[in-house]
């Protein structure tokens, strides 16, 4: 039988069919998941409507995370289609990009504000609203970056939102562990997204990371998807609180490669 | 050159879901095909691809219109 059938859940955060999301959901699918989706206003809901419509998904829910009453009104919406909910995915993040190049000094009170909100906040306000609707338990996954962990150029504020995701997945792991529901994220290594377009430098870190992981090749949206369709599984029944890196094992390293070539960044 | 500007026309055409005879070298993706903001960013990660080039996010931030696009890839495509 496949992995998912007669499970249910929803993914927030595709944008398009090169999102981290969209890798988890494909597998989830080809698993046998049914599965709505949720996105931030209409231009994202017309990228990721036909994506839905590819798998036989007709539920794409609006939903701004960064407003109580939208998570509401999306989660009322599901529960009038779904009577229960059986995993989440929160693939969710956002900082002013102007503060994603140069110094983490320099960052904004305002723009230190919403990254945590909308990157880390966020997770915490949609596992409120999708546990009540997880009746017989469940799963719930973010996805976080290293730069959670050690300093990576650029990634600044986020990196900041990140360390506090993870902490928020060890500490919402422990709130609804009693209730069977499992918190876990994936760590992914760099891809190049739509939300990664607005980090400074991204072909340098992504070069970098392929020269230097121990696979010798950048993470793929099909190793995230394999790594999300088992956390969101019965087949990780035992781990909830977990940071999963899906880095080619990137996490691993202490410095550059002895054989891995100097680069230099892209001059235009 | 002209077939560089074939390309990019068909890319143009097959992102944005327009008619081909509206794409123009003169045509701004956001003011004349109704690009948003994310469509921009779309449409240079497809041209990266599509030609094996590096685009910057300062020379990205110049591409406005179909010739700025050839004009780019022209100058720095394989």
């Amino acid at each position: 039988m496949a992995l998912m059938a007669g499970k249910r859940g929803l993914v927030m955060g595709v944008a398009n069919d090169r999102s981290l999301a969209w890798g988890i959901a494909s597998a989830l699918h080809r698993e046998g998941a049914e599965l709505a989706f949720s996105t931030p206003g209409e231009a994202f809901a017309r990228r990721v409507r036909p994506l839905a419509d590819s798998i036989g998904s007709a539920l794409v829910l609006d939903c701004d995370v960064a407003d109580d009453a939208s998570i509401d009104s999306c989660f009322a919406a599901l529960a009038c289609h779904w009577d229960r909910l059986d995993f989440l995915v929160h693939a969710i993040g956002f900082s002013d990009k102007e503060e994603l190049r140069g110094p983490y000094l320099a960052t904004s009170r305002a723009n230190f504000r919403l990254s945590m909100e909308v990157s880390c906040y966020s997770f915490t306000a949609v596992a409120q609203r999708a546990v009540p609707l997880m009746t017989r338990g469940g799963a719930l996954l973010t996805l976080s970056y290293y730069g959670a962990e050690k300093v990576v150029p650029h990634y600044n504020v986020m990196g900041l939102a990140k360390a506090a995701l993870e902490a928020s997945v060890r500490y919402l792991a422990v709130d609804l562990g009693p209730r069977g529901i499992r918190v876990n994220a994936i760590s992914a290594g760099p891809v190049r997204t739509l939300a990664a377009s607005g980090i400074g430098d991204f072909r340098y870190i992504l070069k970098w990371n392929e020269l230097n992981s121990p696979l010798r090749r950048n993470t793929t949206l099909e190793d995230v998807g394999g790594a999300g369709l088992y956390l969101l599984s019965d087949l990780s029944s035992g781990v909830t609180g977990e940071i999963h890196h899906v880095d080619s094992g990137y996490n691993i390293i202490g410095m550059k490669a002895v054989d891995a070539p100097d680069i230099a960044l892209a001059k235009d | 050159m002209s077939d560089i500007a074939e390309r990019v026309k068909k890319i143009v055409v097959e992102h944005l879901g327009v008619e081909p005879d509206k794409v123009t070298e003169d045509s701004s993706f956001i003011d004349d095909l109704g690009a948003d903001s994310l469509d921009t960013v779309e449409l240079v990660m497809a041209f990266e691809d599509e030609f094996g080039v590096e685009i910057p996010d300062d020379a990205a931030e110049k591409i406005l219109t179909v010739k700025d696009a050839i004009a780019f890839v022209a100058a720095h495509g394989k």
